[in-house]
């Protein structure tokens, strides 16, 4: 008598497959669409925090900057 | 029949994984808190000290494309020229390495030029009144 085939109780191979095909293609657009945008509204953001930072507009630049301006002519 | 369930429940949770990822990237913050951009961000901060006069005097305006340039020479003493250029040389490696960095930081270093551009605007829309600002090729007093 012959030994029978080990079969996966789960899927059929070919539906495995296919699925297997979709969750590829859908990984492959997910990582095009990341790599392509470029978040604006943060970048905007973070120039703002570092420009704050460089120019001081938050803390004492406001006394700051005229004084220079004054000393300078 | 247990692992179909199994499997499309872990499709399901990839799906959803990948959707937070995009969406963390759309609406989410820019990293900037990497040592080499606090670094690059401090030694900006102490060179405006000096090249904060030389904005308010118009010797040096805030260029289109995210850098600062010499924009009136006569503006500045003979004998402070070298030290402006220099200033100028010294800001423009700073804000060209900090655009780079932030790319980088973020994963992406081809948004460099975005990066770039977004600073650009920013740095001139922020100038404060009586600084020069590059709009359109020409040199405007904001």
């Amino acid at each position: 008598m012959a030994l029978p085939l080990p079969r996966p109780n789960s899927m059929h191979p070919r539906a495995a497959g296919r699925v297997l095909a979709a969750l590829l293609a859908l990984t492959a657009a997910s990582c095009v669409t990341i790599n392509i945008y470029f978040p604006a509204a943060a970048a905007e953001k973070a120039a703002d925090r570092i420009i704050d930072e460089v120019w001081q507009l938050r803390e004492n630049a406001p006394a700051a900057a005229p004084a220079s301006e004054g000393e300078a002519q | 029949m247990t692992l179909p369930i199994a499997f499309s429940r872990w499709l399901l949770a990839l799906c959803v994984g990948l959707a937070c990822i995009s969406a963390a990237q759309a609406q989410g913050n820019l990293e900037i808190d990497t040592p080499t951009i606090s670094a690059l961000r401090q030694s900006m901060q102490q060179r405006h000290a000096q090249l904060a006069p030389l904005y308010a005097s118009g010797a040096v305006g805030l260029a289109a494309d995210g850098s600062v340039a010499l924009r009136d020479a006569g503006a500045v003493p003979l004998a402070q020229r070298a030290q402006a250029n220099s200033l100028i040389a010294a800001e423009n490696a700073d804000r060209a390495a900090l655009y780079r960095e932030i790319a980088r930081a973020n994963g992406h270093p081809e948004w460099e030029a975005d990066v770039r551009r977004t600073f650009a605007q920013r740095w001139i829309e922020r100038a404060q009144p009586g600084w020069w600002v590059q709009q359109g090729g020409s040199w405007a007093r904001k």
